[in-house]
């Protein structure tokens, strides 16, 4: 273990390989005094989750994820079966609260001493007393009812008034609700409450072999279906202690930097937009159609689903499409760097983005940003940076840091990104390893525990796994957005309503990949 | 401003022409919502890959405007419902809502596997397995997630307009 503070709670192994990972156990006394101990070190809370364990060890177990400055590491926590109670880590990491309200909803496990105990992801459609990740959830007496009982926290004076937003919402985008407590035009307080596209994902995995719950893996969030299929194919291939061979490695980083690119070249087209500014709209769009048609033609799928599989990648390019793809991103370069000196030039959309929704650096700090929302907030978290894998270990990424922490941070932030996912993609496309790309992992034992993580265009994405005899029986995929959320509720303070779809889609969040 | 009227005359037009509206249907009786179709959207739980595939047919490569169809912000300006995601059981009552409020005549659009029949996520406690367990669906336009010509034909039929005679796209 690296600090000798963190040594003495427990055994903590490092996983095998180069990953800089630790898993361990410790007792429920201990719970707060790890988090204690990452938080003190400047580290972050990555996810938290459950399992039931009662068949197998008589117990639940609940699972941290904290990323610090010398990698990952995972605790688990045995839970009393007959009484199920966890520490509750909020007042430490405020991005607990949620996730151990999810806790509750999911597994019944209480998180004691945290005030905020109402549902999170639980609305009408199954009882409080059934909790579906548990082996003997009924499944009966489900509904589809909606729900208007949430219990927003309040603001009170005479000329406070509140404003319900969602969850369908004007344009073709994610649902959820958005509760907006203003006072003329200025909001006072902004609650978002999510769970609408609750799909049951994680119960869905149960049960499912290999190539199963790598296609699940990959729809868990559409816009990062590279990110979330290559964290799965790690978590699977740490299971079968295989190694997938360089080609498919290098491959998989040329698919994570096209999604990262697809996605910013998507947002500020859209963020234009939103500021009243349609030419961006219309000409990222258009370099986005062509980007999408290239994947089609040279990759197979227009957003790359189904790419990358345990084992490797599912498609190979030879030289004359690396050659295309190369020149295609040069030509790629040249119109984005045209556009934004446009942009910046453009009085009407800097005043509508300078210092709009805003996140100091201390209050990023505070809330755990990272992503690109936390690049923009002056938190250097990248983890293509800071724990480069292969081959990002080869490739030196140069990260993308802004401190203003507005929407014109954010815009920033992707364009520097744009720059530089595409002189990875000439390194790669330049270095490309020669050899097979897919292993066939199809009938192999898979049994163990596996974890992996990625930086996806949002920010980091973690998945935990765990498989007996070819079967999954639990799967946690940890989106960023769980993390980011709440720091879109501050950031539209002290703004007017009318900024808020600007502020929104500046993080631009994933609901999906959070409801799950 | 002269370098962004630079970078809309570099652009000129791009993509493929709009189909053009057919004649009326096989029966002679034109479809109900010939040559204007204002679409509302709802995201009934996708993984949001649907969501990717609609934004793209708004852009300048497919011409949806000259094709006469645009998205509405409002349900009460819809004539056709385009729905996405196996239908959440968290979503169900938003969905019947926003079909309720949409005028006479409607039709309703299931987009993607997931809204077809429940696609990967079929059969989990927490969905209903498709647009059709919520509302009455005209049509059905699978994929994983259906690109935009295929979303650009099945609006065309949704629209009324035969079965269609849509120039490939190279
Ligand atoms: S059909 Fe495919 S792309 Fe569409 S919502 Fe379902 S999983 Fe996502």
């Amino acid at each position: 273990m690296p600090s000798p503070q963190l040594r003495a709670l427990g055994s903590f192994r490092r996983w095998a390989g180069s990953a800089p990972g630790w898993s361990g156990r410790v007792a429920a006394p201990l719970w707060l005094s790890l988090g204690q101990a990452i938080h003190g070190q400047g580290g972050r809370l990555m996810g938290l989750w459950g399992e039931d364990r009662r068949a197998a060890e008589g117990c639940f177990l609940v699972h941290g994820a904290f990323l610090f400055e010398q990698g990952l590491l995972l605790a688990e926590q045995e839970v009393n079966a007959a009484r199920p109670e966890t520490p509750s880590l909020a007042a430490i990491f405020p991005a607990a609260n949620r996730m151990e309200r999810t806790l509750y909803d999911l597994l019944g496990i209480r998180a004691q001493g945290l005030a905020d105990q109402r549902p999170w992801l639980r609305h009408q459609a199954w009882p409080e007393d059934q909790f579906p990740l548990r082996a003997d959830f009924p499944g009966s007496d489900l509904g589809s009812a909606g729900d208007d009982r949430y219990a927003f926290v309040p603001v009170s004076g005479a000329e406070v008034h509140e404003i319900p937003v969602g969850p369908v919402h004007a344009g073709t985008i994610e649902p959820g609700h958005f509760r907006f407590q203003v006072l003329g035009e200025e909001v006072l307080r902004l609650e978002a409450h999510l769970g609408y596209t609750h799909k049951g994902t994680e119960r869905l995995f149960q049960g499912r072999d290999i190539a199963g719950g790598a296609r699940l893996a990959g729809r868990v969030s559409g816009d990062s279906t590279v990110a979330y299929g290559w964290v799965y194919a790690r978590a699977v291939e740490q299971i079968l202690a295989l190694t997938p061979p360089p080609r498919a490695q290098w491959l998989r980083a040329l698919c994570l930097e096209r999604e990262r690119l697809a996605n910013h070249l998507g947002d500020l087209g859209a963020l234009g937009n939103d500021a009243g500014l349609a030419f961006a709209l219309t000409q990222f769009s258009r370099l986005k159609e062509d980007f999408l048609r290239d994947q089609e033609r040279y990759f197979g799928h227009r957003y790359l689903m189904d790419r990358i599989a345990p084992g490797g990648v599912a498609f190979d390019l030879d030289a004359g499409q690396c050659a295309s793809l190369r020149e295609a991103g040069r030509a790629l370069g040249l119109a984005v760097a045209r556009l934004q000196e446009i942009l910046a030039e453009h009085g009407g959309l800097r005043d509508r983005v300078v210092t709009l929704g805003r996140i100091s650096p201390p209050l990023a700090a505070d809330l755990g940003m990272m992503g690109v929302a936390g690049r923009a907030s002056g938190q250097a978290w990248d983890l293509r940076v800071q724990f480069p894998q292969s081959p990002y270990d080869a490739l030196d990424v140069r990260m993308a840091l802004e401190s203003d922490g507005d929407v014109a941070a954010r815009m920033a932030v992707r364009f520097a990104e744009i720059t530089e996912s595409l002189r990875l993609q000439d390194q790669i496309l330049d270095a490309l390893p020669a050899g097979e790309t897919l292993l066939p992992v199809a009938g192999l034992p898979a049994d163990g525990v596996g974890a992996a993580w990625v930086e996806g265009w949002r920010g980091e994405i973690l998945l935990w796994l765990r498989m007996e005899e070819g079967r999954i029986t639990r799967c946690h995929p940890q989106d960023p957005s769980w993390t980011l959320w709440p720091a879109v509720e501050q950031a539209a303070l002290r703004d007017i309503v009318a900024d808020f779809p600007l502020i929104n889609k500046s993080f631009n969040l994933n609901y999906s990949g959070h409801d799950l | 401003m002269y370098r962004i009227l630079r970078e809309i005359i570099r652009l000129g037009r791009v993509g493929d022409p709009p189909p053009k509206p057919g004649p009326a249907g096989a029966d002679g009786v034109p479809g109900y919502f010939r040559h204007s179709l204002a679409i509302r959207q709802v995201d009934a739980g996708s993984c949001n890959g649907c969501e990717l595939e609609i934004n793209a047919l708004n852009g300048p490569h497919y011409g949806l405007e000259n094709a006469g169809f645009r998205f509405s912000a409002s349900p009460r300006h819809a004539d056709v419902l385009l729905v996405t995601g196996p239908v959440t059981r968290h979503m169900a009552e938003a969905l019947r809502s926003t079909y309720a409020a949409m005028p006479h005549p409607k039709r309703v659009v299931a987009v993607g596997d997931c809204a077809c029949c429940g696609g990967v996520f079929a059969g989990s406690y927490a969905v209903l397995d498709g647009v059709e367990a919520v509302l009455p669906v005209d049509l059905h336009i699978p994929g994983c997630p259906p690109d935009p010509d295929a979303l650009l034909r099945g609006l065309l039929t949704a629209a009324g307009e035969p079965p269609l005679a849509v120039e490939e796209s190279p």
